[in-house]
């Protein structure tokens, strides 16, 4: 290579210029974020998830096992059980989308373009979270517009209240990072649509989401126990109804969203960086 | 990945000024996927304000070579300089002189031309105004006005090329990449591209362009490379390699179809310099007779009305993909497109099914 040197054409002297500001990148975000918004308006029909799967899963289960999960004439304590659960389940949910979107995203020309302009590859990512933090608190709005209409009542305080949602918020943004990872490492959308489920469904039904979980056998209860959305809907449904630990099982959630986002942002970036 | 002949002049290039010097510098450029050897050891410059032609097959190595420069690839070794920047060490930097424009459109499909044009101006750090004003013009320029609140998806395939130019346009990048840009393009729209790209060159724009059409370079480039299996086979002046490879062919389809033989006589007793041997096609009732220049064209075509010969056709034809290959290599490339090279077409659309 010492031939190589001496052919090697002159560069500009000096490191890499051009590193972006936390403003640029703001501005940047912002735009991509736009990007995405404007994705949504040109196909309304990707908002159905987040518009109709909290209706149909509440009245579904309010009505189909309500009645068996709490006893006849107890739905309104099911209500009660079960609206704070389904926060925690929404996040996940919508969370899930992210994968393919990323995925199909990828497929298209338009990331290259992304990838040779002058802007961190991270703001595409932190874009398209931006836009999936607000399609969930839409579908938390409707689910819990829809939870008022079957008698849901508020029993915390306001901000006990106000705390359930954005803890559901934020632990579904940690969780898009653990989708996108699968969004960019699989190689189709239905493959990626797949593995979520494959995720998504002990998760779901493995936690105290719809169900108390003291019934369940006690290696399943092991599980329920450490599975973090257990401790989310423990959680909400403490803020909530205003009685019950909220420390431990608040803590246990932020741990898992800090310890998710930790874990999975850093090699989703990387994988976005390097992917070809 | 010698230093090869010329080291002198190599470094003599290094004391020049960036005017009138390269803005594109590759020197022994290599990128392997695994056991494929995508690009090996590619060599080559693009002067400042030109076009330089890459041309070559499919899977000759063209589209890794543009994703190394576009900074999407990183290279197994070599070197590669673009306006002054080194694509491995100053990527950032880099980025905000370049464009590129793939085979396919990137742009967002689901966006009107006007909200990716705007969203482009945003994120080259335009103000709002600005990136409103440049996507405007852009539109205005690339004949795309009417269309700009229509999304991308129900673009034709020459409106999203070009919008896709107007977002390579819009932060006017000194060093433009143009990796097969009209590959799945009408003839109609193609030459729109053209129009356009011969018109980013006037205004000062570099342009590294690949083909697989030796037409398409001979209409853009100023100097060709053609490349086979990530290497280079070939390279000079468009008109040299022509000179090389034999110009193009002119058909001639006199009005009376036993007048082969007098045509073919005619223009061999013509002694005009330089031009091929005319070889009557009885099958097809046409003469052959390879040419170089327009000039040649013009004289033929004067010869024959002075002698009287009528004429029903007349046309000439570019040398296809093959017959460049099989000129300068002698033998055939490596995955040249059947008979046509516009057969590609047809990939092109499978692909983008």
């Amino acid at each position: 290579m010492s031939a190589a040197t001496l052919t090697a054409p002159a560069t500009k002297p000096g490191a890499d210029e051009g590193r972006i500001g936390l403003r640029a990148n703001l501005r940047h975000i912002g735009a991509l974020a736009r990007r995405n918004a404007l994705q949504i308006k040109q196909d309304p029909e990707s908002m159905f998830d987040a518009l109709l799967m909290p209706i149909i899963f509440i009245l579904l289960f309010v009505y189909v096992f309500g009645g068996a999960i709490a006893g006849k004439g107890h739905q309104q304590e099911y209500v009660q059980h079960l609206v704070p659960g389904m926060m925690a389940m929404m996040g996940m949910n919508i969370a899930m989308a992210v994968g393919s979107g990323v995925n199909e995203d990828f497929r298209k020309g338009v990331m290259d373009r992304f990838r040779t302009m002058p802007i961190a590859r991270s703001s595409v990512l932190i874009a398209k979270i931006v836009v999936e933090i607000g399609r969930m608190l839409i579908a938390t709005t409707i689910l819990l517009a829809m939870g008022f209409l079957l008698g849901l009542e508020i029993r915390g305080s306001a901000l006990e209240f106000v705390a359930a949602i954005l803890l559901s918020t934020a632990f579904g943004a940690a969780l898009m990072w653990i989708f996108i990872l699968l969004g960019l490492s699989l190689r189709t959308p239905q493959a990626v649509q797949g593995m979520a489920m494959l995720v998504l469904m002990p998760l779901q039904f493995g936690s105290s989401i719809f169900t108390p979980t003291d019934n369940m056998p006690g290696w399943l209860q092991g599980f329920t126990d450490i599975n973090p959305l257990s401790q989310l809907a423990d959680a909400a449904r403490a803020l909530i109804n205003g009685h019950g630990a909220v420390a431990h099982p608040t803590l246990i959630t932020l741990g898992w969203a800090v310890a998710i986002t930790a874990v999975t942002m850093p090699l989703a970036v990387r994988k976005f960086r390097s992917k070809t | 990945m010698s230093a090869g002949p010329g080291t002198v002049g190599d470094m003599t290039r290094q004391t020049k000024t960036p005017r009138g010097g390269n803005a594109v510098e590759v020197r022994g450029l290599v990128k392997h996927f695994g056991d494929v050897k995508a690009v090996d050891g590619v060599d080559l410059d693009v002067r400042e304000g030109t076009v330089l032609g890459v041309l070559g097959p499919n899977g000759a190595g063209k589209t890794t070579l543009v994703r190394c420069l576009s900074t999407l690839l990183v290279p197994d070794a070599g070197s590669a300089v673009v306006a002054g920047y080194d694509v491995v060490r100053q990527p950032r930097a880099l980025r905000r002189t370049i464009g590129l424009t793939g085979q396919y459109a990137s742009v967002d499909e689901k966006l009107s031309g006007y909200e990716n044009l705007y969203m482009i101006g945003r994120l080259l750090d335009l103000s709002r105004k600005d990136a409103r004003r440049r996507a405007d013009e852009m539109l205005e320029r690339f004949s795309l006005t009417e269309a700009a609140k229509r999304p991308a998806a129900k673009y034709s395939g020459g409106m999203r090329r070009r919008l896709d130019l107007a977002a390579s346009m819009i932060g006017q990048p000194s060093v433009l990449y143009l990796d097969e840009p009209t590959t799945g393009l009408d003839p109609r729209t193609r030459n729109e591209v053209w129009d356009e790209v011969q018109r980013m060159v006037r205004e000062g724009a570099t342009v590294l362009l690949t083909t697989q059409y030796m037409e398409e370079a001979e209409q853009l480039a100023s100097e060709l490379t053609v490349i086979d299996r990530g290497r280079v086979i070939a390279e000079g002046l468009v008109d040299e390699l022509k000179a090389k490879v034999g110009g193009r062919t002119l058909q001639i389809r006199p009005a009376d179809p036993t007048a082969l033989d007098a045509v073919a006589a005619a223009l061999a007793g013509a002694g005009l310099d330089g031009l091929g041997g005319a070889t009557p096609d009885p099958a097809d009732g046409v003469v052959n007779v390879p040419i170089i220049s327009d000039e040649q064209l013009t004289a033929v075509i004067g010869l024959l009305g002075a002698r009287g010969i009528a004429l029903a056709g007349i046309s000439t034809h570019l040398p296809s993909l093959d017959e460049v290959f099989l000129a300068l290599t002698g033998q055939k490339s490596s995955e040249a497109p059947a008979d046509d090279a516009r057969e590609s077409d047809q990939q092109y659309a499978e692909v983008s099914a």
